[in-house]
């Protein structure tokens, strides 16, 4: 079923979970990114759960992929709807100026 | 062969991409990469023999997602400069928790193995027969229909909350109420005067009422006719 073995798809996927984490603490300050980096994330855990899926045959890795980027998805759309109300509210969208708009 | 070097170079290209998503300086680069990063993954999850996710990660995330991260960084007005100041800063901290992280998967990755019964585990064994998308299809309609529904339940969800995010009620514009349009009554805007055989119609006659100021201000005479120029600076 693969082409290489299911260590390869890991590796792969730990190295785009890391360079995700990294981002997050790389963009403190730019929300944008840091949802980028999210997608990252997803993208991995998208990526081990097809490997596996594909390795033992079973199709259920695929459909939880599939969950998994719906509610990437949704998450995405959420995420930049509240950036651009932020950016409307404070005219920049610096995560540490959040904390000023606790009621 | 040929399906190993597409993996690498998938795989290659992937890492680069999502390593240039994190670190480049501007952000509408870093999106283009993101979509290349999932061009990529869609091309390992071919490999993989997962079709109909590889087309659903071009078609959701490429057409969808990154599109609505690339309106979005080119919608505000930002100054990336002023965001990019304290990387210097969280770059080492960064580094650090990732190698950490990194060394604590790769020793997972190194110790574990499939249980010997893993195979009559399976919950959902992959037909033969079918192609995947079918395959996944049977799958989804049958025993994950529920779960189904429900992520379509989050989607609208997500779709709701993002139109009440975002919506602005405009309180400057100028747009036509139909119904204060259809409740105009005649006598509103039109004053019917009787002259007399011979006599002169006065000035203050025929004239019509001036709206009163309060309600001027608030909205204009003549039910959406009022484009004077006297209003030119409420509308600001």
């Amino acid at each position: 079923m693969l082409p290489v073995s299911l260590g390869h798809y890991l590796a792969v996927s730990a190295v785009l979970l890391v360079l995700g984490v990294f981002g997050i603490f790389l963009n403190r300050k730019n929300v944008i990114v840091i949802l980028m980096s999210i997608e990252l994330i997803l993208l991995a855990v998208n990526l081990n759960l097809v490997a596996f899926s594909a390795t033992l045959g079973d199709l259920a890795g695929q459909i939880f992929a599939m969950f998994v980027l719906t509610v990437a998805a949704a998450e995405a759309a959420i995420g930049l709807a509240i950036v651009v109300v932020y950016f409307r509210n404070r005219g920049s969208i610096e995560v540490e100026d959040v904390t000023l708009m606790k009621g | 062969m040929i399906a190993t070097l597409a993996f690498y170079v998938f795989a290659a290209v992937l890492l680069g991409s999502a390593a240039l998503v994190v670190s480049a300086r501007n952000p509408v680069h870093s999106v283009l990469f993101l979509i290349l990063a999932f061009f990529n993954a869609a091309g390992l999850f071919l490999l993989a023999g997962a079709e109909f996710l590889a087309m659903i990660l071009v078609i959701v995330y490429v057409g969808a997602v990154a599109v609505l991260f690339l309106f979005v960084v080119m919608m505000l007005d930002i100054d990336f400069a002023r965001l990019r100041e304290g990387i210097q800063r969280y770059a080492p901290v960064g580094a650090t928790v990732g190698v950490i992280l990194l060394v604590e998967l790769a020793s997972v990755f190194g110790g574990w193995q499939l249980l010997p019964q893993s195979a009559a585990l399976r919950g959902a064994v992959a037909p033969a027969a079918v192609s995947n998308t079918a395959a996944l299809g049977d799958l989804l309609y049958t025993h994950n229909v529920l779960l189904f529904q429900i992520a379509g339940l989050v989607l609208l969800v997500a779709m709701i909350g993002a139109i009440v995010l975002t919506l602005r009620e405009r309180k400057a514009s100028r747009r036509q109420s139909a119904a204060r349009q259809v409740a105009q009554r005649v006598e509103d805007t039109l004053v019917l005067v009787k002259v007399g055989l011979g006599a002169a119609v006065t000035e203050a006659e025929f004239q019509r009422k001036l709206p009163e100021p309060a309600v001027a201000a608030a909205e204009p005479h003549g039910g959406g006719h009022g484009h004077g120029g006297t209003h030119a600076a409420e509308v600001r």
